[in-house]
């Protein structure tokens, strides 16, 4: 991480009393009980915990594709799923504020590098030319530029994995969500990986959070939270960035 | 970004054998239409080429060629001295079978006097008859050339080819053939000598041999159709049809039964071709549910995903419906029957694939709707 952040003191992801249960009666199943959590601008958050935890549940909360059953959540600013929030808008929150890198990293098979960046943002409404400019530019910056014109299939582990960060970042996200994105890759990948997601925090003034089971990055974060059962049981500082703290309260919009 | 297309790009091969198999099936879709063309086309052939205003029949029959009809040979006279009459032409017509060489031939057999109406209409090679016996005009899909022999009759007497027409074939597909009218009356009517000696001895009278099927009248210019009608079925033993309504027994009577089989197979073969397609592009999406999660993940509206889905769907129909109609062009001409592709029939068939493709893409667009972005997350 940078020693200066840039930085945007507002959270990024603010999680207060965030519950998610599935079925009801005997069948209900507690997936997170009463979460507070909250990731500021240029931070970068490891989320671990053995499975079943809750991990994969939250990050499906944050990235608005599951609702919580309780306590509210706000997302660079905005309170989501209040009655105002439609599918739409959900989806729209998702396509320009969140980028979302997956454990494998789901390219669409049947495009290329530049085509699978660019499909993003065309998503957003950018012209196609200006979509293939952009995309060729941020796969130029995670050093994968020269692959621009392969198939996933082509690419190795490495590159695809580049490409997705890309795609990630496509919209200028403000939350970056990435689930195990080091699991498909040696360690000396794995941590060329996580030093691109902690410029990426700090470039693009973005909070990153990551979940992982892999104990030889859990020195990479600012914050490592542990769940176990749906709960939040721990959280230990690593090396908070200087010159930003979260705010004790922050209204509900 | 077109993302059909890009799938398609992306899985040429895959994509180009599965398009070429609904080709091949709208390909028989299309030759199924037209062969029922053709089939309507080849039943109104003869009548439309001998170019009668109206035939003269034996009553009561739906003669000639939905029903035999018998009147004498001398009807051709008394019709030809009616008032409003230019010209009429004795015709029989009968189907042969016969062997020349080692190839079987069956001919839809017409005889006619040379120089009154109702010989071939266009002869494409070598000429008309110019002698009474054993000259025989046949149309050029029998596969004979000018100058070969044809065996036809109980003594299988030779015939020699002596003029080719095209494209003219009876209701049934037979190649047509011409013969002089007292050839023919002698192969569809004459006993064979035993049998004329037997009925000799039973002091029984020969059959005659002089009647023939049907008189072919043209009218001169401005006369009265329906005035010489009336003049006709004065004489009680003859029946006046008119061309419109001959044209009307062979359509209904003829190849109706041949028209409804064809409708109905067609039917069944849209059917099976809408099953197929629509089972294509369920599978096509199913293989593609990850990738459509993860677009609806990263923000991807329901239409970018039904027209991910619905533009693929009528890819694949309007490639297979270019291949279908490619293949039909090039084999037309090798079917043994006439293919007669009709723009309207090809317009229709396009609209109906059309629709079929975008009907069989809803099983597809449902599926791809009730996609969670969640199974995006799914490892694997």
């Amino acid at each position: 991480m940078a020693d200066s952040l840039p930085i945007d003191p507002w959270p990024r992801v603010e999680l207060r009393g965030v519950s998610k249960h599935f079925g009801e009666g005997e069948t209900r199943v507690d997936a997170l009980v009463d979460i507070d959590l909250t990731v500021l601008a240029g931070e970068m958050i490891g989320l671990r915990g053995p499975s079943g935890s809750g991990k994969s549940t939250l990050l499906n909360l944050v990235a608005c594709v599951s609702e919580p059953s309780a306590g509210w959540m706000r997302l660079d600013g905005d309170v989501v799923y209040d009655a105002r929030w439609l599918r739409g808008d959900l989806r729209r929150l998702r396509l320009m504020k969140i980028g979302f890198i997956f454990q494998t990293h789901n390219l669409l098979p049947f495009l290329n590098a530049t085509e699978n960046v660019a499909e993003a943002m065309e998503l957003a409404g950018m012209s196609s030319r200006q979509a293939r400019t952009r995309a060729d530019g941020l796969l130029d910056y995670l050093e994968v530029g020269h692959r621009r014109h392969a198939y996933p299939s082509e690419m190795s582990g490495g590159e695809a994995q580049r490409v997705a960060i890309a795609r990630a970042l496509a919209n200028g996200p403000r939350i970056i969500l990435a689930d195990e994105p080091t699991a498909p890759l040696d360690s000396v990948r794995a941590h060329v990986v996580l030093d691109l997601l902690g410029r990426i925090a700090r470039d693009h003034e973005a909070a990153v959070l990551v979940v992982t089971h892999d104990e030889s990055i859990f020195g990479r974060f600012d914050r490592l939270i542990s769940l176990r059962d749906g709960r939040l049981v721990a959280t230990e500082e690593i090396k908070r960035p200087s010159g930003v703290s979260a705010p004790a309260s922050l209204p509900v919009l | 970004m077109n993302l059909a297309l890009r799938d398609v790009r992306r899985n040429k091969l895959r994509f180009a054998l599965t398009t070429l198999g609904v080709g091949m099936l709208l390909a028989t879709v299309l030759s199924m239409t037209g062969i029922y063309e053709g089939a309507l086309t080849d039943a109104l052939a003869l009548p439309r080429a001998v170019g009668a205003a109206i035939w003269v029949v034996q009553p009561r029959t739906f003669g000639p060629f939905a029903e035999p009809s018998r009147i004498p040979r001398d009807t051709r006279d008394l019709v030809r001295r009616m008032p409003g009459v230019a010209a009429a032409g004795a015709v029989t017509f009968q189907t042969v079978q016969t062997t020349v060489g080692s190839k079987p031939v069956r001919l839809y057999l017409e005889g006619y006097e040379p120089g009154r109406p109702g010989g071939p209409a266009t002869i494409v090679a070598g000429h008309g008859l110019t002698e009474s016996h054993y000259q025989i005009v046949v149309d050029a899909s029998t596969g004979l050339s000018v100058g070969e022999r044809v065996p036809l009759g109980p003594y299988r007497d030779p015939y020699t080819v002596v003029g080719l027409t095209h494209g003219m074939v009876s209701s049934s597909g037979d190649p047509m053939a011409w013969v002089n009218l007292l050839d023919a009356q002698a192969l569809q009517f004459a006993v064979p000598p035993p049998l004329e000696r037997r009925e000799q001895a039973a002091k029984r009278t020969p059959p005659t041999t002089t009647d023939i099927n049907a008189v072919v009248v043209r009218l001169e210019p401005g006369a009265s159709a329906s005035a010489v009608e009336r003049n006709i079925v004065r004489w009680k033993h003859l029946a006046a049809v008119p061309e419109a309504q001959e044209e009307g027994y062979l359509t209904l009577f003829v190849i109706q039964k041949m028209q409804q089989q064809l409708g109905m197979f067609m039917g069944i073969l849209i059917t099976v071709s809408a099953v197929i397609i629509a089972l294509i592009i369920y599978t096509l999406t199913m293989d593609k549910l990850r990738s459509i999660a993860t677009l609806k993940f990263i923000g991807a509206p329901d239409r970018t995903i039904i027209g991910l889905i619905v533009q693929q769907a009528l890819t694949l129909g309007v490639a297979g419906y270019a291949i279908g109609l490619a293949l039909v062009m090039a084999m037309k001409n090798h079917f043994p029957r006439r293919v007669q592709l009709e723009l309207r029939d090809l317009v229709i068939v396009f609209v109906i694939v059309i629709v079929v493709c975008l009907a069989g893409s809803v099983l597809g667009v449902r599926a791809a709707v009730k996609v969670d972005p969640a199974e995006a997350l799914a490892s694997g």
